[in-house]
């Protein structure tokens, strides 16, 4: 595994593909294969559930918590505050205290990674619609605009910009945090790589190439995402 | 080999989570043995200078890898300045190695620098660059023309320009990007123990401590204070070198 050659790299990664495609002997199940495209597939899949339900939630709470604070310009040291903190919480002790405190499963999970991913995108909300120009919400109250409209038709679209980088980060944490998710009783991607005695070296590497794929997909989609919620006239500014 | 390392006991195969956890060694027993405890004081007390270490090569671990972000980021930054059409490319590229897992950063380093803590500390820088990247530019980005314009008028170089009045005049974005790198990195850096790297990570994931809650407490809480405890370093670093600052603040 050491070896700085090309000659050995290309050994380990191209182990690493067969293990994806191809089923293959395990040293401890008794003559069980391991691997294969079925079950990379379903513990992929399993991955992308548990990030896109727990990112949706997230959103769900933070966004409209985010623009309720930034509209009343309320708020601000607790959720620049959050924001903050929440970055040196380390996602190993949380999930290793949910399993051994709270207990194992798929829906004590998807609450955890949700608190985990709400701080970033209530912060981001908050001041990408504290940023819109105050001229702009100025006018639009002189032009009869209900509070409501303000936020949904001026500062909304304008903050969308905040409010996708946030959930792009969240998306970041949520996903890697989802690989350790075999700890809390989750089998994701990361099982592969936790049990290097079962899935081997082939298998460790393998988990971790779907597992950089998947969080690359995420980013890409989500990016796009941002393109096509940020309206014309922004984008044109921005060049 | 991770699982003949921390000796994690294994269930069957694809049932990981179900029941790995469950085993206790004897170390952790004790004031422990007793069910439904949440945070054990005494074994707290008397454990607590075990964690030093780790703490230790976790607080290493996350300085060298952000100054070696910093380092790199910097120069791309002045590279993207110079050239701009450097600019997007190495904001997406930095940003591609911020949006891959920690986790599977350290596992594809494996096979090119093995196990161990050089593993960990290039995933690590690799996760701060694009946060310095950007923070450093933003920062060159918002010194008012009309500094430099004064810089030039005195005659000033364009090297002069940006080392003597843009550079200075950007730390506080730049160390408000070191700030959020160095906490953040030291709450990834506990993942550093499933590429034995060591760090606070292994007084959570070892060998009956998953299932002992006043460990993995313990080492968290340490990790968070590390993490505000160079947050707060890098605070007073950007007051000491910015004195017109708080020359400002008073006027």
């Amino acid at each position: 595994m050491n070896g700085l050659l090309p000659h050995s790299l290309l050994a380990d990664f191209g182990g690493a593909f067969e293990f994806i495609f191809q089923k293959q002997v395990s040293n401890v199940t008794g003559g069980h294969k391991v691997g294969g495209f079925g079950k990379v597939a379903e513990l992929a899949l399993t991955q992308i559930e548990l990030s896109v339900v727990s990112l949706t939630v997230a959103i769900l709470v933070a966004v409209p918590i985010g623009l309720y604070f930034g509209h009343r310009g309320t708020g601000e040291a607790l959720a620049i505050g959050l924001g903050n903190a929440s970055r040196a919480v380390p996602e190993l002790a949380v999930i290793a205290l949910l399993a051994a405190v709270v207990g194992v499963g798929f829906e004590t999970l998807t609450v955890t990674l949700a608190l985990l991913g709400i701080p970033p995108i209530l912060t981001n909300t908050f001041t990408g619609i504290r940023q819109v120009d105050r001229a702009s919400v100025e006018a639009a109250r002189g032009i009869g605009m209900t509070e409501f409209e303000i936020l949904r038709k001026v500062e909304l679209p304008m903050a969308v910009p905040g409010v996708m980088s946030g959930v792009r980060t969240s998306s970041i944490n949520v996903i890697a945090t989802a690989t350790i998710a075999p700890l809390a009783g989750v089998v994701t991607l990361g099982a592969f790589i936790l049990n290097e005695n079962v899935y081997g070296p082939n298998g460790v590497l393998a988990g971790a190439i779907v597992t950089a794929i998947v969080a690359l997909i995420f980013e890409f989609a989500l990016a796009g995402l941002q393109r096509r919620l940020t309206s014309k006239g922004l984008r044109l500014q921005a060049q | 080999m991770i699982g003949a390392l921390v000796g994690m006991p294994l269930a069957a195969v694809g049932e990981v989570g179900e029941g790995f956890f469950k085993e206790r060694s004897v170390e952790t027993l004790g004031c422990v043995a007793r069910s439904s405890h949440l945070f054990c004081g005494e074994w707290a007390r008397e454990h607590l200078h075990e964690f030093a270490t780790p703490a230790l090569e976790q607080l290493e671990m996350v300085v060298i890898s952000v100054l070696i972000g910093f380092a790199v980021a910097f120069l791309l930054a002045l590279l993207a300045r110079r050239f701009r059409y450097l600019e997007p490319p190495l904001l997406a590229g930095t940003g591609i190695l911020f949006a891959i897992p920690s986790v599977a950063f350290f596992i594809l380093l494996l096979p090119i620098t093995g196990r161990g803590r050089e593993t960990a500390i290039v995933a690590l820088s690799a996760y701060t660059l694009q946060i310095i990247y950007r923070n450093v530019l933003v920062g060159l980005h918002n010194v008012p023309e009309s500094a430099k314009d004064a810089a030039r008028g005195m005659g000033l170089t364009n090297r002069q320009i940006l080392w003597k009045v843009e550079i200075p005049l950007a730390i506080p974005e730049i160390v408000a990007g070191l700030r959020v790198a160095v906490v953040s990195t030291m709450a990834i850096a506990t993942l550093a123990v499933l590429v034995n790297a060591g760090g606070l990570g292994a007084k959570i994931y070892g060998r009956g401590l998953l299932t002992f809650p006043t460990t993995i407490i313990l080492a968290g809480v340490i990790a968070i204070v590390l993490a505000l405890l160079l947050d707060a370093v890098l605070l007073a670093v950007q007051r000491l070198i910015t004195p017109w600052r708080r020359a400002e603040a008073a006027a």
